[in-house]
């Protein structure tokens, strides 16, 4: 049904429906085939244009590679393809009738956590592979510990190369049942399994001939269909204020908006509302946009709120309903993945940003090590080195609305900045907010 | 801010949206959303910035979109054209006009100055382009005012070292980019952070594809240049590419100029950029047109990316936007 679907493409480009927009994460190690599956994914979807095509030809003849390599469609950088190695997350796009789709390809080895993370860290999806012929290795465990952590809501697990594996459907029952396994471990939400043969499009875009023993969808049907939309947070409302729109001019002289996007929740005119961390209570009286007042406003969208009181908001500050509030914590137990090649250590300084509001920061202590291969924790560990996972307890200087992670990817997520470098230093999930 | 802006646009937020029931959000929404977010973010911590503004489709729709960010107040930084003196005058008449529409004030940065002031040597001979001059002034243009950000129009679709690229990309001292020293970028969580003499390149279209672009224009009703769309023009063809006759090209032995019906897929300088064979004369057709196409705009239209393998990537190097 995809296939077919996909021409029809340029049919409906005047009066398209509304699609949705869905974003998914690819990773696997180095020789597992992914920039294969992605450049046929593309390839096969017809989302390639001829002359980026062209262009793989010629490369690959140049370089003698005796196969058109469509590796080299995701290999952007000049370094990339001079070495055959991938060093960043590139980001491909492509579409079907139903959905559209952002994917970021994620490098299976240089630095490989940190870019997993920052490739993970908004996919609805993670497309995980295998090789059939290995089975779950340690790298599978690590890909697997990295989306459960970063609470992707599905995860698909690609089990390549089947057709080296003469199509063999024990072996991938068997592979199924270890990873499941392991996911099961991890806490995994939503967990498919597919057979496919990258390199001959088996169960890609069409479903293939070559495993009549599989009864499922192939893997762009799957990414179709998942249903993501209910995986949006419309429970408790979190919005945090951007920016405060104050016109001034003749116009608008007493305008006050509070512009921001919705986190999480749904915000509706004549809400009683309570503005954090300051505590206080008013109503919302409209919900702007530059196209007219709507009358409630969900995740994703952008929108500016007024509300019934002068209240003193301001950038940094978080709406929320009154019976509904996050916790206003200044310290917490969160894991981070670490991303600088300074090491964390107990007492250092950071500034932390979560939301639109950065504060200074201090590791209190750091509490274990993640081993993502083995899943075992490690204590005693005194510093986090470049690409660990591991627990520690921080302290902020101003108390910050939050939320566990695992209950609001928005509200439980922030980075810490070295101040002395500007760089990244970690990715932080909030396990528990104290006191 | 006048009210003719508002009548402009067509869609309610979530009009597009019911279709996928009643919390659903269609790719434009969730695009535009996300583009507003990017758009405050960088406002409210990279100041002072500004706006690149070529008078192209992908800089009309960043304009509409900063527009709409600080709605109902005014867009809060300056909207900066860095001028090669090659232009479609058709495009200087449109920049002029959306500038005034959207009541921001214009930064002019000339590349003519610099080749005066002796920053750059000017490319001589038939094939001499402006293009990579531009680099030099807008580095000038944002030390001098001392701009934190500047926001751009690219696309992550559009040519494959900008697939690399961060939505918040830092230019070191000198302007350059270096992929292997970018931040890892996490949720909507952007590190904003800068030593003294770097700046931000920010890019709220960056998950946006070109087709995204011309559906927005119309959901929205955009002004173009009319440079986009069919029209009649003294053309040359040169390595199969059509380049408008203009002053600023030296024709070849051989280049016979003639009249084509013809359109633009692409804005730029134009001694570097093609027309298409096109009688698309309307956004709905120009849209097919798009949607049927099978080769990209950068590659059909812009001989400045043909150069070299990484002929984008090492112009992004040394600044170039």
């Amino acid at each position: 049904m995809a296939a077919s679907d996909v021409n029809a493409l340029a049919l409906d480009a005047l009066d398209p429906q509304p699609v949705e927009l869905l974003r998914l994460a690819t990773a696997g190690s180095v020789d597992d085939g992914k920039s294969t599956l992605i450049g046929r994914l593309l390839y096969d979807s017809k989302q390639i244009f001829e002359d980026q095509l062209e262009h793989v030809v010629e490369v690959s003849r140049r370089r003698g590679d005796g196969h058109v390599n469509l590796a080299l469609l995701t290999d952007g950088l000049r370094a990339e393809r001079e070495q055959g190695i991938t060093i960043d997350v590139a980001y491909r796009y492509f579409a079907t009738p139903r959905r559209k789709f952002v994917l970021a390809d994620c490098p299976g080895h240089v630095q490989y956590t940190r870019n997993m993370v920052t490739g993970c860290s908004t996919a609805d999806v993670a497309v995980l592979l295998v090789d059939a012929r290995n089975g779950v290795v340690e790298q599978s465990r690590r890909h697997a510990a990295i989306a459960t952590l970063l609470a992707i809501p599905h995860l698909v697990v690609c089990v390549n190369k089947m057709d080296l594996v003469a199509y063999d459907e024990q072996r991938f029952a068997a592979i199924t049942a270890d990873f499941t396994a392991v996911a099961r471990r991890l806490g995994a939400r939503d967990l498919h399994f597919i057979p496919i043969s990258a390199l001959h499009g088996d169960n890609v875009v069409e479903r293939s001939e070559n495993t009549p023993w599989y009864e499922g969808p192939s893997l762009l049907e799957l990414l179709e269909t998942l249903p993501i939309a209910r995986d949006r947070n419309l429970r408790e409302l979190r919005f945090p204020v951007q920016w405060v729109i104050r016109p001034q001019d003749d116009a608008w002289h007493d305008y006050r908006g509070y512009a921001g996007q919705v986190a999480s929740g749904v915000v509706r005119r004549g809400d009683e509302v309570v503005v954090l961390p300051a505590g206080i209570r008013t109503r919302v009286v409209a919900i702007d946009t530059a196209d007219g007042e709507i009358d409630a406003a969900y995740p994703p969208l952008s929108v500016t709120v007024r509300l019934a009181d002068d209240v003193d908001a301001a950038r940094g500050d978080l709406i929320a309903h009154p019976d509904d509030q996050p916790q206003l914590a200044r310290a917490f137990a969160a894991t981070v993945c670490w991303m600088s090649e300074h090491p964390a250590r107990e007492r250092a300084r950071y500034r932390l940003k979560h939301l639109a509001r950065s504060t200074p920061a201090r590791i209190d202590a750091i509490e274990h090590v993640l081993d993502v291969a083995t899943l075992e924790h490690a204590r005693g560990a005194s510093e986090l080195a470049l690409n660990d996972i591991g627990r520690v307890r921080i302290r902020v200087a101003e108390p910050l609305p939050c939320d566990p992670y695992a209950a609001n990817r928005a509200t439980g997520a922030f980075i810490l900045v070295d101040e002395q470098t500007g760089d990244t230093a970690a990715a932080g999930m909030i396990e528990q907010p104290l006191a | 801010m006048s009210s003719e802006l508002v009548d402009n646009t067509v869609a309610a937020p979530h009009a597009s949206g019911e279709a996928l029931g009643a919390h659903g959000v269609s790719h434009l929404r969730a695009l535009e959303a996300e583009a507003i977010h990017i758009l405050r973010e960088a406002a409210a911590e990279l100041s002072p910035g500004v706006l690149l503004f070529s008078g192209g489709k992908d800089s009309a729709v960043l304009l509409h979109l900063a527009h709409k960010a600080f709605w109902p107040g005014r867009i809060p930084f300056a909207v900066m054209h860095v001028d090669t003196g090659h232009n479609f005058p058709e495009v200087i008449e449109y920049r002029d006009r959306m500038v005034e529409r959207y009541g921001c004030e214009l930064i002019v940065a000339s590349v003519q100055e610099s080749i005066d002031r002796g920053r750059v040597r000017e490319e001589t001979g038939p094939r001499a382009s402006r293009n990579r001059l531009q680099a030099v002034t807008l580095l000038d243009a944002i030390e001098e005012h001392g701009f934190r950000c500047a926001f751009g129009g690219a696309r992550r679709d559009e040519e494959r070292a900008r697939a690399k690229e961060r939505i918040f990309s830092l230019r070191d001292d000198f302007g350059q980019w270096d992929p292997r020293r970018q931040r890892p970028e996490l949720w909507n969580v952007y590190n904003t952070f800068l030593r003294p003499g770097e700046h931000m390149r920010v890019f709220p279209l960056s998950n946006w594809t070109e087709l995204d672009v011309w559906r927005y224009i119309r959901e929205q009703g955009i002004e173009l240049p009319s440079i986009y769309f069919a029209h009649r023009r003294e053309v040359f063809e040169r390595d199969g590419m059509l380049y408008a006759v203009s002053p600023f090209v030296e024709l070849l032995p051989g280049e016979e100029p003639f009249e084509e019906t013809v359109r633009f897929r692409t804005v730029g300088d134009m001694t570097c950029t093609g027309a298409v064979r096109s009688s698309a004369a309307t956004l709905d057709e120009v849209i097919a047109e798009i949607a049927a196409t099978r080769i990209t705009e950068r590659g059909e239209t812009r001989a400045d990316d043909r150069i070299s393998d990484a002929a984008m990537e090492d112009r992004k190097r040394e600044g170039y936007f």
